[in-house]
């Protein structure tokens, strides 16, 4: 593999994957979608490089928008204010970036690293550091790596800027960039902290840019041709078909600015007669089925619209709506002891030892 | 209370009168290329049964007339009798890659988009303001919007419906120049997702001067008809809206003939729990009441291609009807239908292709056409076509259903015949007087209803639903409800992830009887 352009139909593509590997939270992609089909309309181009080209030396700006959804879908974030973070951190750190890459494939952060490609004129790297969308800065990869937690940028769209210089922890870091982001009106484009090329070939989740461009191909094209779209992703993905039914009920609670609750299912097809809970804290964290656990974070628990293919959101799934469950085997990084002290089902308050649906 | 409803469909345009709680009378026309001459033949068959008239002669009072149309979303569908719109969004420096129209199709955008202006404005999701209101900005967007010709104005703001001052601030600057402006608030029309309500908005305004032509023309039919009664437009939520909102808004009216066939059977069987099957003449519409209102839907819907948030009933729709078509080796029923072309290419009626309906006749459940044209069809293949009809709606109820027993399920609509006395999933099927008109008794019996969206902070989760059912109320009676009859029919509400303190996001709607006019 090597260096190639993002087609305009990659985009596409990429929007209805990255909402599926995001787990029902990250936020639905429809916007930033927009942003860059107005960018590739402007003629601007943007280019997919894999992990192992990076020089070890390389610079590397690390891409999220931090927030609420739903603010997210008032105060647009146009893809000029999330280049500025990055453009912040640049002049901050005294270093051109390189290339740059995404925190979250999951949700509509699996777009923007583009967004800031295409201003800065640079690559985006095939890598993230979650392989999914989780909700707290200290949950990926580079966190379980004990990388440096810092400096962090953030900006607002009327001429704010903020740099974190010096933070201890990741879970500092969290905590004070939050309060950044809600001041600025609980949205923030953010750079996080830049890596080198090394630490990303090392630490990074791989190829996840492409995988979300063919989990998106393979639904769109099952919706074309009025096939399995379900099927059609097991298919691409070694994932695993866990159920299908319907919403009977969606209990939501906030506990410390988190979206948590429940939805329960019930059978159809071959799973009548079943009934099935989902817990989650903004994204999918754990599935039983009977009460018996089936399958929890760090494996993916992908919530998708039984007709469509496209996934369904922690914050609009409804009642009466048909959806199949599909598992998705988690980083294998997230799998280590250290991964799951910061991602397992304890890291979400679930007295639960991991058990992956993958273990044979 | 006596009122007449009237559903103005594809093919027949069906009017009914109630009173005392009862249908006294159903009549159908043709649909009229001018839609209103259609009213008037139907309000004139109605008229000619002598049911307006009372023992003595003289016309009876009838408190309202209550239309179901789709006009205005055919508008949009057909991209016909659009009016140019300005668009004013308060919202900048946000969003300004993403401007209004900018995920419309390409080609209603072409029809629809008379400019674009993007100004300071707007609110916090906590009701701080985001951007102090740049009047000067609005004033001299206003004199461009004039200079340009344009009427029709759709004004959005950031987080209007949790403050909705800069919009209206913002009108009332653009009235000042434009003094005839249409002017179509977002806040208006509700829900939390800027690009989505604004699109509603836009719409909206495309739509003023169709609004304010067919509703004249409505009110002009019913004037000539002789009735003395104030009218009524039916709403996507199986409500209705007075006239003179309904034509301030006519984008709620878009798609109502689905609920009001819904809510038609809720009122003709008196069942407010059941499932409900509609099967005309190309499709079956299958859903599910819930306290006499349809589930609703509530994602984003497709207008003509253009993304909105709009109440819709939750419908699963499959090609089944009177005239679908069906082949007998291998057994296969529609989903291609003849349409409204059943009186003449339908073999009872002398043309060449078999349908559900020929099926019906042949086994004597239909008087219809002529029956000998049909005989070539024996009980046995009869029974086998009934059986994959049967099939087929088993399976699309089953899909809809919520609660794994059997529930009562109301079969209406003029290809009803399809759907057999016992299906599996289903305690009892019931088939009433009057179904094929179910729209229009749904029509006649809307209520007016209110709704609130918003955030609500620093509150009880009782006081912030106690504070959204207020605003609801105070909608309804604007709407034209009686303030007695107002009661809660949804109320649903979502703590806000990410977001400080107490935010709480609640929805809550609320309906009550048309207020008696004096």
């Amino acid at each position: 593999m090597s260096r190639r352009d993002i087609t305009e139909d990659d985009i596409e593509s990429l929007a209805v994957g990255a909402w599926i590997l995001g787990t029902g939270g990250g936020g639905n992609p429809y916007l930033s979608l927009l942003n860059m089909r107005a960018l590739y309309r402007e003629g601007r181009r943007v280019q997919l490089m894999p992990a192992s080209d990076l020089g070890d030396d390389d610079w590397v700006g690390v891409i999220a928008n931090m927030g609420a959804p739903l603010v997210g879908i008032e105060r647009l974030t146009d893809h000029e204010t999330i280049a500025r973070a990055a453009r912040l951190m640049e002049r901050h750190t005294n270093r051109r970036f390189d290339a740059v890459m995404g925190m979250e494939i999951g949700g509509g952060n699996g777009l923007r690293p583009l967004m800031v490609a295409a201003h800065l004129g640079v690559p985006v790297v095939d890598s993230d550091t979650m392989g999914r969308a989780y909700p707290e800065a200290q949950m990926t990869s580079v966190a379980v790596g004990g990388l440096r937690p810092c400096p962090l940028t953030a900006v607002d769209v009327r001429g704010l800027e903020s740099i974190v210089d010096t933070v201890p922890t990741w879970k500092w870091a969290e905590r004070i960039v939050r309060k950044i982001c809600v001041e600025y009106g609980s949205t923030a484009p953010t750079c996080q902290p830049p890596r080198t090329g090394a630490e990303v070939k090392k630490w990074g989740i791989h190829g996840t840019t492409t995988k979300a461009i063919a989990i998106g191909r393979a639904v769109r094209e099952a919706q074309r041709t009025h096939d399995d779209p379900v099927a059609a992703i097991l298919a691409v993905e070694p994932g695993q078909l866990l159920y299908k039914g319907k919403v009977v009920d969606v209990e939501r609670r906030a506990t410390e600015g988190f979206l948590r609750g429940v939805v329960r299912f019930e059978g159809m097809d071959d799973w009548r007669g079943s009934v099935l809970h989902v817990n989650f804290q903004n994204e999918w964290i754990v599935a039983s089925r009977e009460d018996e656990p089936l399958a929890m974070t760090p494996d993916l628990i992908c919530v998708l619209d039984s007709v469509s293919g496209e996934a369904v959101g922690t914050e609009t799934i409804r009642y009466g709506q048909r959806v199949t469950v599909i598992a998705l085997p988690g980083p294998d990084i997230f799998l280590t002891p250290e991964g799951l002290a910061h991602v397992g089902p304890r890291a979400f308050g679930y007295d639960l030892d991991f058990r992956s649906v993958f273990a044979s | 209370m006596r009122r007449i409803g009237i559903d103005v469909g594809g093919t027949n345009t069906d009017a009914v009168l109630i009173e005392e709680g009862k249908v006294s009378g159903a009549v159908k026309a043709p649909t009229s290329q001018d839609v209103t001459t259609g009213i008037l033949d139907s309000l004139k068959k109605l008229a000619e049964t002598g049911v307006l008239k009372g023992a003595d002669g003289t016309p009876k009072k009838v408190d309202g007339v209550m239309i179901g149309t789709t006009h205005f979303i055919n508008a949009v569908v057909q991209r016909r009798q659009l009016t140019r719109v300005a668009a004013l969004r308060l919202g900048m420096p946000s969003g300004a890659s993403l401007p209004p129209f900018c995920d419309w199709p390409e080609d209603l955008a072409t029809l629809v988009r008379g400019g674009v202006w993007m100004v300071e404005g707007g609110h916090e999701y906590d009701g701080r303001p985001f951007m102090p209101l740049d009047e000067a900005a609005v004033l001299k967007a206003a004199h461009e919007m004039k200079a340009a010709g344009l009427r029709a104005v759709g004004i959005s703001a950031v987080f209007s419906p949790l403050d909705p001052t800069h919009e209206t601030r913002a009108a009332e600057l653009v009235a000042s120049v434009i003094p005839d402006a249409a002017i179509t608030r977002s806040s208006d029309l509700g829900r939390i997702g800027l690009l989505e309500r604004e699109n509603a908005g836009l719409l909206n305004a495309a739509l003023a001067d169709l609004s304010r032509d067919t509703i004249a023309a409505f009110e002009k039919a019913i004037r000539d008809s002789g009735i003395a009664a104030p009218l009524f437009i039916t709403q996507n939520d199986g409500t209705v809206a007075e006239a003179g909102q309904a034509r301030r808004l006519p984008v709620y009216s878009f798609a109502s003939g689905a609920t009001n066939s819904m809510r038609g059977a809720a009122y003709l069987s008196g069942l407010s729990d059941a499932m409900v099957i509609d099967v005309g003449g190309t499709t079956t519409d299958v859903g599910q009441l819930k306290l006499g209102f349809p589930r609703e839907a509530n994602s984003v819907v497709k207008v003509g291609g253009v993304r909105t948030l709009f109440r819709m009933p939750d419908l699963l729709s499959i090609g089944l009807g009177g005239g679908s078509h069906v082949v007998l080796d291998p057994l296969s029923i529609g989903p291609v239908s003849v349409g409204y072309r059943l009186l003449t290419d339908a073999i009872a009626f002398g043309g060449t292709q078999l349908t559900t309906t020929d099926v019906a006749v042949a086994s004597g459940i239909l008087d219809l056409g002529d029956k000998a044209r049909v005989a070539h069809l024996d009980a046995a293949t009869c029974r086998k076509v009934f059986a994959e009809a049967a099939r087929l709606a088993e399976e699309a109820v089953d899909r809809m259903k919520t609660e794994a027993g059997d529930v009562p399920l109301i079969a209406v609509g003029g290809g009803a015949f399809l759907i057999p006395a016992k299906m599996a999933g289903v305690s009892q099927v019931i088939h009433v007087e009057h179904g094929d008109c179910a729209n229009a008794v749904g029509a006649a019996i809307a209520q007016v209803s209110g709704e609130c969206d918003q955030i609500f902070k620093d509150m009880t989760r009782v006081e912030a639903i106690a504070a959204a059912q207020e605003i609801a109320n105070g909608r309804a009676i604007a709407a034209g409800a009686d303030r007695a009859s107002l009661h809660t029919i949804e109320s649903e509400d979502m703590p806000l992830a990410y977001l400080p303190g107490n935010s709480l996001r609640v929805r809550v709607r609320v309906v009550g009887d048309v207020a008696a006019t004096s």
